[in-house]
Order: structure tokens, then sequence, then C-alpha cells
């Protein structure tokens, strides 16, 4: 996935920053657009004129886009990425505040503006926030502590190397002075910033104060008190409501609809049929669908009236997709061992099946939707030569340019406000509903509108979890030991351009690739019209299903134990050299935290009657997780997830109480997902809201014990990684239980439920 | 003109419609957002209010039919900077992700602890209806144990 988003980032923000230095005439940026720009002048923020001229008496101290220090002490830090519910915002607060020395309690943490000249990529997508920003926010913490202790040295007419600082203060222990970064702040704005970033000292590990600590979310205060943080909160004068009716069937257009009646209800001020933009059938949603919009003086209003609309839908291109007949499709295709596209081949794959009595399975997954509790909406005020937008977006930057071709303005007249995300999960890496709202809002100009969509424009027009299937064949040794693997996965690509659909593809280094001497994995794709998108841990959260499923069917059939078995097979390559680049798959870390999940879930180890233990490990986004299951099922197939026992190493762990609130809602969101399904005939999804798509709620969320390894690895994210084992590790433990595999997902289709 | 009780606080609202639901009208018109839309069906709970020291689902009864009687937002739970007990536990176990669904949750819960000073599991399982897609259950049960156990003794007023 990191090269998905890779390319889904790189045209846009380039493009944007590129605007953007030519706009300002930019030029102190060092390191380049996207990197070591920590110690750029913080161009947007609010005050650094002034800072340009001859200071006035009392300045605050901006020395970088991400650390403000006003003179009353007051520490204000800014969070460059997207907060979806991962806890960016306080994670981002505690690495810039520990390499600044701040104390917490001075500091606030806030959204920056949105802006890649000054801050490069900003998004929230791929777990990537921390392993990206690790390195450019600890420069731009320690920047800004070098500065203020270089104004103290000479405000002393003492030497730097002779301070320290602590809890926001400069020390000169050697005379028993003290300085707090407030009374600073002026002579620190005057100073020039450091020239290189990268030869700032960084504190070592051992000299934390802040991080590895819990935090409280920065947030909730607010949170609690119901202050508005949200998109949809956003009021302003003057304000009207949108909402844009779209065909069920995704692509279809208005042959007709009942427009001057609509426009005559109560609370109505206008109504009218939307071409679209967006390609019919795009696996991306990329623009505005057809529809008709409705915009009026109240959300209600425009609900009501939503009801009253009757359109005559033009399905000539819209989608015709079935599940019913992918899954008779997908069935017929799965008997061949080899499918259309060969993605790797190890050795000789047929030569051993034809001499060996292979274990086969036959797995199949749904649809899924994102299903987060705030629906898509997003206030947009289009004013003739500039659009100004508060969004609830994962990727602010692709919005820029979306936007701006939509209403026929350059991307540098495109204002957007970051507003904190009610939950993200991938959906919001599309911003089709952003496009929504600068579509209407260029339609009735020079007024802020309020676009809306219902919970069922959401579930009905989501960018699915693609569904999919696999046919597996394995080959076991005399020994037990797995010897051959062929792999061949259906999946699915866009009709037109053939690309495999988000999160529908065959990486050709998927374990076990290269830990065996015999491998194919192969793929067939059938055409899909249905717009998917990332969902959460895109890819591997099915990978990670079939494949550790099937893992535990081979130790199983080999009469081994499955913890032994997944040692065994990762031991062929312990002690392997890390590679260079970002962390990939290593042997080591995995046999690491196997060993500490059996450890800890009492692998091997009597059990209260009735319960049985299931396992899984998985690798994504640089994070190597087990996860140890403790289930019990009753006579009626009602499964109950006593324990959870979750072993992580994702390097050191930032915010101790945000890591564990991750993995635990992972494991949450797992077992929801287990019993969870959409289906689609004729091209609509047959579930639209949480009466037929019942999203987990609280009854027996499980005990969720979380063991990080805290490795010297550089830290990765935890919004994703988590998910990945839990599902198999469930289902893993239901065949312990009941000796009945599950192939098929939703486990509801094998008649059982989750308690 | 519709007359409503909310937060202790008279307000009157003109020319809305008879069917509007309490959740628009608190949303819209008297900006009080701290209320959530989620679902529009009465499922997920985000826009969980009382009436008159009920749990309802604001986006099921119209506006109209709260006239005259006690409406109760998560903007006013609290008085003053003065948090509930409830308020402070979410603060202190670090309980919301995304964060949405958090005041209905603690819409939901305050209820509870009116009827349930110090809630059985059981208890919490059958009240605590909403849904949090973040998955944050764990921490709510957690939080609700805390809050009860700091108002005991104390009348139990959470």
């Amino acid at each position: 996935m990191i090269a998905e988003f890779e390319r889904l980032l790189a045209q846009p923000v380039e493009a944007a920053a590129a605007q953007s230095l030519s706009r300002r005439g930019f030029m102190k940026l060092s390191g380049g657009v996207g990197g070591g720009l920590v110690l750029a002048l913080a161009v947007g923020l609010p005050d650094q004129a002034s800072a340009q001229g001859a200071p006035p008496p009392q300045v605050p101290f901006a020395p970088g886009a991400y650390v403000r220090i006003s003179p009353d002490g007051k520490i204000t830090l800014y969070s460059k990425n997207p907060e979806i519910g991962q806890g960016i915002k306080t994670a981002f607060g505690v690495i810039l505040a520990e390499e600044l020395d701040a104390a917490w309690a001075d500091v606030t943490v806030e959204q920056s503006e949105i802006n890649a000249a000054v801050y490069g990529a900003q998004f929230a997508g791929g777990s990537l926030s921390i392993p990206m920003n690790w390195d450019n926010l600890r420069q731009a913490g320690a920047g800004a502590r070098a500065m203020l202790v270089s104004a103290a040295a000479k405000q002393w007419g003492v030497a730097e190397s002779e301070l320290t600082t602590a809890d926001s203060t400069v020390i000169h222990a050697a005379s028993g002075r003290k300085a707090s970064y407030g009374s600073l702040a002026t002579a620190a704005a005057a100073l020039p910033v450091p020239a290189d970033p990268k030869a700032l000292k960084l504190k070592d590990r051992k000299d934390y104060k802040l991080i590895g600590k819990r935090f409280t979310g920065v947030d909730n205060l607010d949170l609690v008190t119901g202050k508005p943080l949200f998109a949809i909160d956003v009021n302003l004068p003057g304000m009207l409501y949108a909402s844009l009716v779209k065909c069920p069937s995704v692509g279809g257009k208005v042959a007709s609809a009942n427009i001057d009646q609509i426009k005559k209800l109560p609370g109505i001020t206008d109504a009218f049929i939307v071409e679209g933009t967006a390609k019919p059938a795009n696996v991306m949603l990329t623009g505005v669908l057809p529809g008709v919009a409705i915009v009026g003086k109240s959300t209600w209003a425009v609900f009501s009236a939503r009801k009253q609309l009757k359109v005559t839908w033009d399905h000539s291109t819209a989608s015709k997709d079935s599940w019913t007949d992918y899954v008779a499709k997908a069935k017929e295709l799965s008997v061949k061992p080899v499918g259309d596209k060969v993605v790797r081949t190890v050795g000789d794959i047929d030569k051993v099946l034809a001499s060996a009595k292979p274990v086969e399975a036959y797995y199949q997954f749904a649809f899924v939707s994102h299903a987060q509790l705030e629906p898509q909406n997003t206030v947009a005020w289009f004013k003739g030569d500039s659009i100004e937008l508060w969004a609830p977006t994962q990727l602010p930057a692709n919005s820029l340019p979306l936007v701006a071709g939509i209403v026929g303005l350059k991307a540098d007249k495109v204002t957007l406000h970051q507003m904190r995300v009610g939950g993200g999960f991938g959906r919001r890496l599309l911003n089709d509903f952003v496009a929504d709202a600068a579509y209407v809002a260029k339609q009735v100009p020079n007024t802020p509108i309020k676009l809306m969509w219902t919970r069922e424009d959401d579930m009905e027009h989501d960018a699915y979890r693609v569904g999919g299937f696999m046919s597996y064949k394995g080959v076991l040794d005399e020994q037990g030991k797995l010897a051959a693997l062929n792999a061949h996965m259906i999946g699915f690509e866009d009709p037109v351009s053939k690309a495999p659909t988000t999160a529908s593809d065959f990486g050709a280094n998927e374990f076990p690739a290269n830990y065996l001497t015999d491998y194919r994995a192969s793929m067939s794709r059938l055409p899909l019209s249905m717009p998917c998108g990332p969902w959460r841990a895109p890819g591997t959260n099915t990978m990670s299903w079939v494949q550790q499923s099937f893992f535990h069917e081979l130790a199983v059939a080999a009469k081994r134990d499955h913890v032994e078995f997944l040692l065994e097979v990762f031991g062929r390559k312990a002690g392997a050299a890390p590679q260079a680049g970002p962390p990939g798959l290593n042997p080591d870390r995995a046999i690491g935290v196997i060993k500490l999940a059996a450890e800890k879930a009492g692998w091997g180890k009597p059990l209260p009657k009735g319960r049985h233990l299931g396992m899984a490990f998985f690798f994504s986004h640089q994070g190597h997780i087990a996860e140890i299951a403790e289930v019990s099922v009753d006579a009626k197939k009602k499964v109950t997830v006593h324990k959870m026992t979750v072993a992580c190493d994702i390097g050191p762990v930032i915010n101790l109480s945000g890591a564990e609130n991750q993995v635990q809602g992972c494991i949450v969101d797992a077992m929801s997902t287990l019993a969870l399904e959409i289906t689609m005939e004729n091209g609509a999804a047959q579930q639209v809201n949480y009466d037929k798509y019942p999203a987990r709620r609280m009854p027996n969320s499980p005990q969720v014990d979380v063991h990080f390894v805290q490795s010297n690895y550089n830290p990765s994210g935890l919004g994703e990684p988590a998910f990945p084992p839990a599902a198999p590790a469930i289902c893993n433990a239901i065949f312990a239980a009941t000796g009945t595999r599950i192939r098929t997902l939703p486990i509801t289709k094998a008649g059982f439920s989750v308690a | 003109m519709l007359r409503l009780n909310v937060n202790g606080q008279e307000r009157t609202i003109d020319g809305i419609a008879d069917d509007t639901p309490l959740l628009w009208v608190l949303r819209d018109e008297l900006k009080l957002v701290g209320t959530k839309f989620g679902c529009g069906v009465g499922q997920c709970g985000a826009c969980t209010v009382h009436l008159n020291g009920q749990p309802i689902r604001s986006c099921q009864i119209p506006a109209v039919a709260a006239a005259g009687e006690k409406v109760t937002t998560v903007e006013g739970l609290s008085a003053g900077a003065q948090l509930t007990a409830l308020q402070q536990a979410w603060i202190d176990h670090d309980v919301p992700q995304c964060g949405y669904c958090q005041s209905g949750q603690l819409m939901t819960a305050t209820a509870l602890l009116k009827q349930h000073p110090k809630p059985t599991d059981a208890q919490i399982d059958q009240f605590m209806t909403n849904i949090c897609r973040c998955g944050t259950y764990v921490r709510i049960r957690k939080a609700i144990h805390a809050a009860a156990a700091a108002t005991a003794g104390k009348g139990g007023a959470a």
C-alpha cells in the first residue's frame, strides 16, 4: 500500500507545492519539498510577518511551522496531518514537545494549515504519519530548542555548551540561572534558524521524558463538552444546506426529475440536475457523480424534500455488478491451479503438485463498508475568484486540485480547513464528498453551503473494501514441514482500464514467497464497477485472513503445533541481515512477537473448560503483530471472544495510551467485520444503514492484553496493523473449539455469530 | 413558534416544520452541535439527549414533542468549568478515538448512572446501545465504572 499512497500523493502534492513556491517566492526552503523543511520559515502562520521586520518588543517565537512560543510562555505545536481517531494530533505533539524539552502542561496542539510548501505531504493513511514524520518532527523540536538555548547563551554571556533545558526552561547550572522559554521567545525570534536540521543533536532514547508515557487525547476536553471540532459542526452566517441525491446503482444518470415541484417546497431555495464530473465506472471516486442537488435553509428541509423527489434514472451507464454472479464465476475460476496473471514463481510448483497430495482450501470474503460514524459532509463557500472549504478529509492535498478543477480556479485559490475527522478507516482518502460540496457551492455563489450526505448516501456510495477469493494448495514434506505453496487469487479490476481494483492485488513478495523453494502466486480478475477504496489495512486485512487461516490448516494437517509450525517457517530466514529502505517483513521480529504472544496467552497450557486458543501473525504497515484469541463457542454456534493477547513490534511507542486504544479498537473492529457484509445486485448495495449493517455494539467486548516489544527500530504507525491478525486468530480458535473451518466471511454464512 | 427548555434556558424557534426532529433544531437552529447526526433512523445513538432526564434518540422525535419538557444536551452536562465525574473519567481513561460518538455515549452513560449508580457489567451492556465505530467499548466500560466509584458516597450524582 505504500506504493499506492505514493502514487496517490505524488502528483498533487508536487503540483500544489510548485504553485505555492512560485506564488510566494519562498526561497529559504532547505532540503527540498517533502523533507528537510522543518526549519523553513513559518509561511502562513499568523504574526510571522512581524518577525521579518523590526520586531516589536514582544513577539512570539515561531521558528518553524511546527512550533510557536508566546512571550507569556504558551507553547503551541502544530500537527500537520489529519486527526481521524488514530491519535496523531496527540502523538505529534508528544514528539515535538520531547525534543523541544517542553513541559506538557504548557503545550497546546493545534491542527496546522494545509500547505504542501511548508509541510510536505499531509495525509492520514497507510499508518504512515509516524514513520514519515519521526525525523522531521524531532528536528523541528530540537531546532527550536537550539535557538532558545542560543538566545539564553547570548543573554547571559555564557557558552551554549554550559546550558541545559528542562520543562520549558533553559538552565545554567554553574550560576543557578534559569530562563523560561516564554521569557526567551522575543530574543529567539530574532535569531537565524539552524542551517542544517540534520546536524541538530537529538535526544538519546534513554533520556526521553514524554515519549512512551500515557497521554490523554489533546481534544478530549472539547469532545466531552460538545465543542465544535468536526466539519459537520461548522456554522457560518447565511449558510445554506444541501444534499446531492445519486443513483443507487453507481454511475446511473438523471433522465428526468420533478425539479420544479421540489423548488416550491418549504425551506427549499434551489434544486438542479447535476451532470457529474466523475467517470461513470471508476474504481476510485474522483469527482462528482450525477444526481439531483437540493439546497435549502436547514438540513431537515433538504432531507424532507428528498422524500418528495421523483427521479427517473438512466441506468445505461450504471453498474450492473452482482455479488451472486461474482461468487459463481470465482468458483469456476478457482479450479484452475494458475490464474491469468502470474505474480511470482519460485522453483517448479507444478512438478511438486504432481507428485504430492496437497492440502487444498478455497476462501471467500465479502465486500464491507467503512461505516464511519460521521456521514460525509463538507462546508464550501465559493466567492467567485476563490473557494474556501471545511472538510473531514484524510487526504487534503488531493482535494485542492480536485476542487480547483471543478470550480474552474487555480489550486492556489482553494483554501481548505482541515477539520477533525469523525472516523476515517480509509474512506476519506477519497475526496468525492469535498467535490460534491464544491460543485454545489459554485452553483450558489457567495453563500456558504453545508453539503450533507445521509447515512444511506454514505453506505450506498461507499468506496467499499473489495471482496475476493483465494484458492490454496499446500504441500507438506515427510517431517510435516511446509514444502511448497500454490496460491490463486480471484480478485477484481476496472472494466475499462483493467487496473486492479484497490486492495485487490497480490504482491510478488507476499509471505511465504521468500521462504519456500517451490511457490507460485497468480491472479485472475473479474471486471468490477462498484467503487472500492482503501479500508483499514487495505489488502492485508483480507490477505491475512486467508493466509493465516490456511497456515493453521497446514499445521493441523501436519499434526503439528500451530505456533511451532509457523516459527519453523520464519526460522528458515532467522538472522538474515535487515534490508535497506522502509522495514519489510523481518523474520526475527516475527519470531519475537509470536513467541511473546504465545507466552503471554498461556499457549500450550491448560485452559478453563470450553475455552480454546487460535493464533495468527501478520506483518503490515511496518508493524509485526501476533495475536491469540481465547474463545468459547456455544451449542448455537455463538462465538464469545473472552480475551485477545496481542504482541506488537512497532519500534518505540509514542503514546502508550493511544497505542493501546488503537489495538483495542482494531480487535473490536475485526470482530464486528467478521459478521458483516455488503452485497450488491444490479450495481446497488443491499445494505444502506446500520439496521442491515449492524456494526458491533458494547456487549461482550473482550479483554485485550497488549504487549509492546519496544524495539530499537524506528517507530511505525498503529492505526491499522493490529487489525489483520485478529480475524484469522479468531477463526483458528473457532476451529480449535468446534472442528469447523471458516472459509467464508462473514462467519454468519456458516451459521456462526459473534456474541 | 416553538418553545424549548434546553440546558435550563428557555429558547424560541421560528418557522420550522412540525415534523422537524429535535436533533436538527438543536444543531441547525440552536447551534448546539455537540449532539451528532449518525444514521437518522435511531440506530447509532450519536444523537442521544435527555428528555426530562431520560435518554432519547433525538433524530426520532419531533422537536414539537419536546415543547415544555426539559431537554439536556452534552453542552449542558457540566455546570461551568466543573466536569461531571463521567466527563472526567472519559478524559482520565482517554476513551475517545475519533470522538464523534462520544457525546451520545456520555449522555447514555449519564442516564445509566442515574438509574444504577453502581452498574454491573450486565447493566452496562443492556443500557449502552450506542455504536462506537472505533470500538472504544473497553474504555467506555472502564470509565463508567470509574465514574461510579468516584461518585460513590456523594449521592451518586454523575
